[in-house]
Parts: C-alpha cells; structure tokens; sequence
C-alpha cells in the first residue's frame, strides 16, 4: 500500500468558550480522532451539525492547531508548514468564497496563477479543462457579486483547483444548490479523481453526494469517529435489515420461510426483511417454491435510516 | 453589525419609537469590550491633548476667549461628544447603507412606518448609550486628572437641549451622505466627506474660537458647530440668556431643515426604487 | 543568492499584486473612488491647518516654533503614513475573524499578513504619505543641514514607520484572542502620531519617560529630531538616546513578530 497522504492518530481540539452564567466550559470539538486517508481516494466526512467536521478539515488545512494528537498531511505538519501545505492543498469552504467581490472571475484566476506560482502553460491548459468542465465559459467575464449562489461555487471550485493540488477539501460544497446543479458537481468531482487522480474529501449533510461521489465514508458524532469504511459496510452495519417485497398472486396470511421475519402486509403484498449481510438468495427460493409468486423486489437499506440510527445511538 | 430590523407591520406609533431607541440602546450595551477599549482611547487623547491645550494657554493665557480650565474642559466635551454624534460615522444610518446595497431596503420603503422616524429613534438609542458610557466615563476620567469647569444651574439645562439637538443634525448629516447610496451604490466617498467636515467643522481638531475672525463665524453658522462647539460653549457659560437662545434656535433650524431634506431625498429614492424594480 | 532573494521579495510582489486588483475592484465605483480620493487628502491636509491656526494665538509651543513642529509632525506622519500604507489593514483583522475570511487567506501560500494587510488595499492612502511629506518639506525649511544630519533624518522616517508598523501589528495581535476591542490600538498608534506631532517638551516628564522606555514612540520623531534641529534635550536625558531609534525600532518589530506568532497559534476560527 501507499504511503498515506494524510494521516491523523489521535488528534484533539478543544475550545475554551464563555457562556453567560456557566461562566468557561471546555468543548471537546473534536476527540482523538485517528483515521488515514491514501492518495486517489475519496472520502465522504458526514455527521450531525456541530459533530467536529470542519473542526477536522481546518486542523488538515493548518488553519487551528490541534490540541493534541498527530497529524501529517503530504508529509508536513499543517500548523507549522501552512503556507508549504498550502500549494499541495484546495480548500472550498461551501459558505465563503476566495473571489474577488467586485471583479470578474477572469481576474481571480489570474491572481491565483500568480499567488501559486503555478507554470503560466499548466495554468491556462487547467483553466481551459476546467472551464469546459464546469461550464464556466460565460461566466469568466462577470463580476462575481453578479453570479448565482451555484455559479459562484463553480468559480469557487475551479479557483482551488487551478494550482493541480493533490488534495481537495470541501467543506459542504452542495449547500444551497438546486438538484442539477448538485448532479454536476458531483459528476465533475468523479471526473476529476478519475482524471487527476485527485484525493477528496469531502463534508457534506447530503448522503446524495456521498453516495454520488465517496468510495469511503467517514462518520463522525460528537467528535468522535462511529464509522469508518465502505458505504456498503455502512449499510449492513448494526443490524441493519433488507426487505424483500413479494407480490403474491393471492391474499394470503403473512409469509413464512426460514431466515426472514414478515413485517407488513398489504393485501397481495408483504415485505420480508432479512439481514442485510445475508445473501437474498435462499429468501427467494423459499418464498418461490411455497407461494404462487407474481412479483419480486429487493430494497437495500434505507442509509438515512442507518445513520440516524447511529447518531441517535450516542 | 447586524442592520435594524424594521417591523413586519405597525402604526407609526410614538411608543413604537421609544421601543426602537430601547432597542437600540440595549444592543450597543452588549458589545461590553468594545465600550472598554473606547472608553480607554477616549481618555488617552483626551490626556494628550488636554497637555497641548495647557501648553497652548500657557503661552496665551487668553487665548480665543478661555482660560486654562474652559480649554481642557473643552478637550473632555470634545472625547464626550465624539461618539455621541458619530463624528468618524456611524450609528444607524450605516445600517441603512448596507441595507441599500443588499437591496434589502426596498422592503423597508413599502412598510407603514416612516422610515426617517425608525432610524432617528435608533440613532437616538444609541447616542444615550454612547453619551452615558464613552460620554460619560471619560469626562470622569478627565475630572479625576486635570481641573475642570463643572456647568450648573442654567449652563447644564442649556447643555441638556443641545444633546439631542446636536444628534439630531449629525444624525441628519450622516443620512443623507448614506442615503447617496442609492445613487452610487457605494457610500464610502460622501460618508468620508462627511466626518471630514465633522471633525474639523465641529471644533475637534481645534476649538472653533481659536480661528481668526471671519473663517469662526461662517464655521460658527454651520450645522457642525452644534457637534461640539455650540454645547461646550453652553456647558462653559460661554453663552447664556438670549444668546444661548438664539444658537440653540440656530441648531434646531438646521435639525429641521436636514431631517426635511433627509425626507425629500427618501421619497425622491423611493421613485427611483419603483422605476428600476429596487 | 538569487534563490534567495526572490524568497525575500516575493511577499512584496504578492502585497503589489493582490493591492493592485483592489484597487481595480474600487474602480467598479468611480464617484466613491474620487470623493474618497479628495477627501482623504483634505482630512490629512487639514489636520496641520489645526496646528497652523494654533500658532496662530502664540508664538511657540513648548519652546518650539512653527517650523519645528513641522518637522516633528512630518517626522511622525511619514512613520504613521508609510505603516498606514502597508499593514494599516490589519486594524481590521478582528472583523476578517468574524466574517471567515482569515480561514480563506491561510490556506493561500502567501504569508497571512501580507494578505491581511493587502486586502481591500486603497491607492488613497498615498494621500497621507504626500501630505505628510509636503509638511516635513515645509519642517526641513529651517534645519541647518550637514551630512550626519541628512542621515539622521532619513534613519529618523525609516525608524518611525518601522516602530507605527510594529505597533499596528503588535497590537491587532489582541484581536485574536478578543474580535471587539480593535480600538485600544488606535489609542497607541494614532494617539503616538499625535503625541510626536508636538514637542514632547508640553508633556510632564514621567510621561516623555514611558514614551521612550515603555513604548519607545518618543522615537519616531522627538529624540532624532532634537539631533537634527540642534535643540538641547528640554529634561536633560542622555544625548545618545538622540540615536537609539533603530534599537527602539528592532525591539518593536521583535515584539511584534513574537506577537503574531502567538495570535496565529492561538487563533480558533470561528464557530460556523
Ligand atoms: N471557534 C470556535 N469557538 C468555540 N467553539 C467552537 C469553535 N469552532 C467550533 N466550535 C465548537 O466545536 C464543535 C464542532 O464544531 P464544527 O464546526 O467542527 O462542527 P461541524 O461538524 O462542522 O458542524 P456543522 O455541520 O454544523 O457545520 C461545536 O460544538 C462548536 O460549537
Ligand atoms: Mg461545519
């Protein structure tokens, strides 16, 4: 396996906050976190809202320094070597932009080929794959206060991208976007690890773009990690069920066969859940050899449901 | 800081008008540090300057009509004043301005309050807030450090009327350079203008006594004048009687004839909104 | 070498390039670019009018005349305007924290103060840099030059927007650990332009002595000048203090570099 591009081992932060009347409390934002992601990735970081996510990406970007813990990200420590970091990073932070308000987007871009240093022909060839990529070819001549909220984010997206860094954060790149607009992104991101090969990470409260976009999710509560591993993994975790749905030719009581337990009947119809690790196929035999069947469907788990299963679980 | 909010619906009401300034008042009470860090700047120029000032009377003990004392009390009203009547901008009108340029205020411009009167009220609000703590609290550390001139009997209720007399017009002043921006979109350049006349016009950067004839009394007639030097004058018994009358007077014609062109240009602003669909 | 010069300028480059495109985004404004333009001139030009008319009741002030303060007062807002020019932005860091903006300047590879102190970089603030200059032109008029004088008083403006730089620096540093309270820094750095705008000699000696061993702001303009002017020391110090400017002006930018480092370590974004 590959040296991993980032790497956190039991990393921490805390932040001290005054309330009024409790007077200091201490948050723990983020809990000895470890995880590491390897080059070409993509890793989905979800959890409910104040879970540590961008308490996370900003310690990995060098912008807070963690509390305790070690982290290594492309082989630098990012609080101490930020501005090194910086040019093998992209950030987007989906509620701000790096734009210039008042210019064209034209104009952000060719500062950011200067900030970078970035070779004037990579710059260009990149601007152009990404124009066409994004659709940006009418908008390089607008001003940035006059863009869409989806526009902007484009803009947002190709500006993080323009210096070829090896990985890309994203903190809740979809907020805001309509469903197409959402559908592009998530189509460009795919395009772009195929491409460049580049590493993702992703935060996001939308399981669409995990499920569009990550081979890998990340679930975090309360600052700390509930779930590492596949999407897959995530849906067969913990007891987590598939249902069978059976169209019966006729009404008849509810279904019995070994290794799958009858929860709902409809008339004709009945839904046979079994657990989601267990193979369907010895299900639908049984079901076959003693009913008159007419129709068959297999509904995978419901992720939302086991995701709120797991944050409520805490 | 956040823009004033302005009701979903309410007659113009006068109690409505003091819940405003309430309001206001309260939420510039919040920002505890930051009236610290004001207060603290505040006393340091007042110091600094209260030494120019000995100095400066030291050498002419007569200078512009004071003694020693009228000067450095000056220099106290003056740290008092500044905030009171936003002489470096602000207060609510700012809020308005950023209301202009989100386009926000085509919202405000169709309510059944008089928008003019929601401000005032705020800005009032806030001037009692500044008046009591950055206005107040330096004054005391002034009066701790150096010898002042404390006003009674007719001096303090002249004071008094010139307060909001003198908030009235900045307030006035600062809306119209705000409301520019529904021409330019972008206010900077009148509000920068503006505290330009402010400072040097109200008597900060020197008392208005100290200039030579002629350039004191256009500056004395202008409406600046009433920031500063019309209520130090009527706090050192500078003017009195009939006299302290007639600037007063003065003062509030200039307060009516600036809210009447504040109201003029709103409407003139409101067409404008329905022409161009805000 | 080369190498390394180029690492040495690269930050001014980044502050010349990300300035001039603020200055290109104001223009999307003109009437607002040039009313701010005149009447940022006329506000600086205008505060040593105050002086002017105050010279106007006497004869000197502090036993110095107007010429003389004119020194003094370009001496020190040369310092304030040059600092002004180049990192006055950073006044504003408090708000930049609340609005998220610093979040999106450290991830950039350019050092996090230049960016703070390039953004939203205005070309009107030459004007104070040239109204300062024009009234040191006038204080020049009755120094009686010499070679170590001339030298004196271009280390004397070096030193001065050194120690203004130093302080706006240092002091904004607060605002990483409070975002309200920008404003005792204007205490230090406008109230120490106003301070050496006037001969320290109208101050109480226990103040001229914390101007100049607890914030060295005596330095921009007071000690140096006395040297170039040829004026006796009014409370008797040390001549060789006429001197210590850069020593004055080290200790300020060491402290402020210490001060940065500190706020940026400790600095903890914002909630959202
Ligand atoms: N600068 C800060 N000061 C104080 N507390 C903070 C700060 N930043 C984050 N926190 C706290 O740390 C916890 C984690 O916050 P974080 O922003 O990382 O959550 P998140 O997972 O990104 O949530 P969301 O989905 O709402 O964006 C929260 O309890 C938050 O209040
Ligand atoms: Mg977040």
């Amino acid at each position: 396996m590959t040296e991993p591009l980032v790497e956190a081992r039991d990393l921490r932060r805390t932040f001290t906050v005054r309330t009024r009347g409790e007077g200091r409390r201490e948050v723990v934002a983020v809990r000895d976190v470890s995880f590491a992601v390897h080059p070409g990735e993509m890793v989905g970081y979800i959890g409910p809202n104040g879970a540590g996510k961008s308490t996370t990406v900003k310690m990995l970007t060098g912008i807070l320094v963690p509390t305790s813990g070690h982290l290594r990200v492309a082989g630098l420590e990012p609080s101490r070597h930020r501005r090194r970091l910086a040019q093998r990073i992209g950030v987007v932070f989906g509620q701000r932009t790096s734009l210039w308000w008042d210019l064209p987007l034209r104009d952000s871009f060719a500062l950011l080929q200067k900030v970078y240093r970035t070779d004037p022909a990579r710059h260009s060839a990149n601007l152009d794959r990404f124009t066409e990529l994004l659709d940006l070819g009418r908008l390089l001549d607008t001003p940035v206060r006059q863009l869409s909220l989806g526009q902007r984010m484009r803009g947002d997206i190709a500006a993080a991208l323009l210096h070829d860094p090896d990985v890309l954060y994203l903190d809740e790149p979809t907020i805001g976007l309509d469903v197409v607009s959402k559908g592009r992104l998530r189509e460009f991101l795919r395009t772009l690890n195929a491409e460049r090969g580049v590493t993702l990470m992703l935060t996001t409260h939308d399981l669409q773009d995990i499920e569009a976009v990550c081979d890998r999710v990340v679930v975090i509560d309360h600052g700390t990690i509930v779930h590492d591993g596949s999407l897959e993994d995530l849906r067969t975790r913990g007891g987590s069920t598939r249902t069978l749905v059976v169209d019966l030719v006729d009404e008849a009581p509810p279904v019995d066969v070994p290794g799958a337990t009858t929860t709902r009947v409809e008339g004709p119809r009945q839904w046979l859940s079994f657990p989601a690790d267990a193979s369907a196929a010895p299900v639908v035999a049984a079901v076959a050899a003693a009913y008159d069947v007419a129709d068959l469907s297999l509904q995978e788990p419901d992720i939302e449901q086991v995701i709120r299963e797991l944050y409520a679980g805490r | 800081m956040p823009a004033v909010p302005v009701p979903q619906s309410a007659a113009p009401h006068p109690s409505l008008y003091a819940a405003v300034a309430a309001r206001s008042f309260r939420r510039y009470a919040t920002y505890v540090a930051a009236t610290l860090a004001g207060i603290f700047t505040n006393s340091v120029f007042g110091v600094i300057t209260s030494f120019v000032y000995v100095a400066v009377w030291r050498a002419n003990p007569t200078a512009g009509g004071y003694d020693v004392t009228d000067a450095v009390t000056y220099v106290w009203i003056g740290q008092a004043m500044l905030m009171t009547v936003c002489m470096f901008g602000g207060g609510s009108p700012d809020a308005l301005a950023s209301r202009i340029r989100s386009g926000d205020v085509a919202v405000d411009l169709y309510r059944p309050v008089s928008l003019l009167g929601w401000y005032l009220a705020a800005d009032l609000g806030r001037a009692a807030y500044h008046l009591l703590t950055r206005g107040a609290a330096p004054l005391l550390v002034g009066g701790l450090l150096f010898d002042l001139r404390w006003p009674l009997g007719w001096e303090l209720l002249w004071f008094g009327l010139s307060l909001p007399l003198a908030v009235a017009v900045s307030f006035a002043l600062r809306m119209l350079a705000a409301l520019s921006a529904f021409w330019l979109l972008d206010d900077t350049g009148p509000r920068s203008l503006l505290n330009f006349l402010a400072v040097f016009g109200s008597g900060l950067t020197v008392p208005l006594v100290l200039f030579p004839d002629g350039v004191r009394e256009v500056l004395t007639a202008l409406p600046f004048a009433a920031y500063l030097q019309l209520p130090a004058d009527l706090w050192l018994g500078q003017r009195t009687g009939v006299d302290a009358l007639a600037a007063l007077g003065l003062a509030a014609g200039w307060a009516v004839v600036l809210l009447t062109a504040c109201a003029w240009v709103l409407r003139a602003a409101e067409r404008r909104v329905v022409v161009q669909g805000g | 070498m080369a190498d390394l010069l180029a690492r040495a300028v690269a930050p001014a480059v980044d502050f010349t390039r990300i300035g001039a495109l603020w200055v290109r985004a104001s223009m999307a404004y003109p009437v607002s670019f040039w009313l701010l333009a005149v009447s940022s001139f006329l506000i600086t030009g205008l505060d040593f009018a105050g002086i002017v008319v105050i010279l106007g009741n006497i004869d000197d002030l502090g036993g110095f005349g107007l010429h003389e303060i004119a020194f003094l007062y370009g001496a020190s807002g040369l310092g304030i305007a040059f600092a002004d020019l180049l990192v006055g932005r950073v006044e504003r860091l408090g708000q930049m924290i609340r609005l998220g903006r610093l979040d999106v300047m450290m991830v950039k590879p350019v050092p996090l103060l230049v960016q703070v102190c390039a953004d939203e970089f205005a070309l009107r603030r030459l004007a104070r840099v040239l109204q300062a200059g024009v009234v040191f032109g006038v204080g020049c008029w009755t120094v009686d030059w010499t070679l170590p004088r001339v030298g004196a008083s271009v280390v004397m403006v070096v030193c001065s927007a050194l120690i203004f730089f130093s302080l706006f620096v240092g002091l904004a540093c607060v605002q990483f650990w409070t975002t309200d309270s920008a404003e005792v820094a204007s205490a230090f750095t406008y109230g120490g332009n106003t301070v050496t705008s006037y001969p320290l000699s109208v101050f109480p000696s226990e103040v001229v002595k914390a101007l100049t061993f607890v914030v060295p702001i005596a330095f921009v303009s007071w000690y140096p000048a006395l040297f170039v002017l040829g004026r006796p020391d009014p409370f008797g110090l040390p001549s060789w203090l006429q001197h210590a400017a850069p020593v004055a002006a080290a200790v300020c930018l060491l402290a402020a570099g210490l001060a940065w480092r500190a706020g940026v370590r400790h600095y903890r974004s914002t909630g959202s």
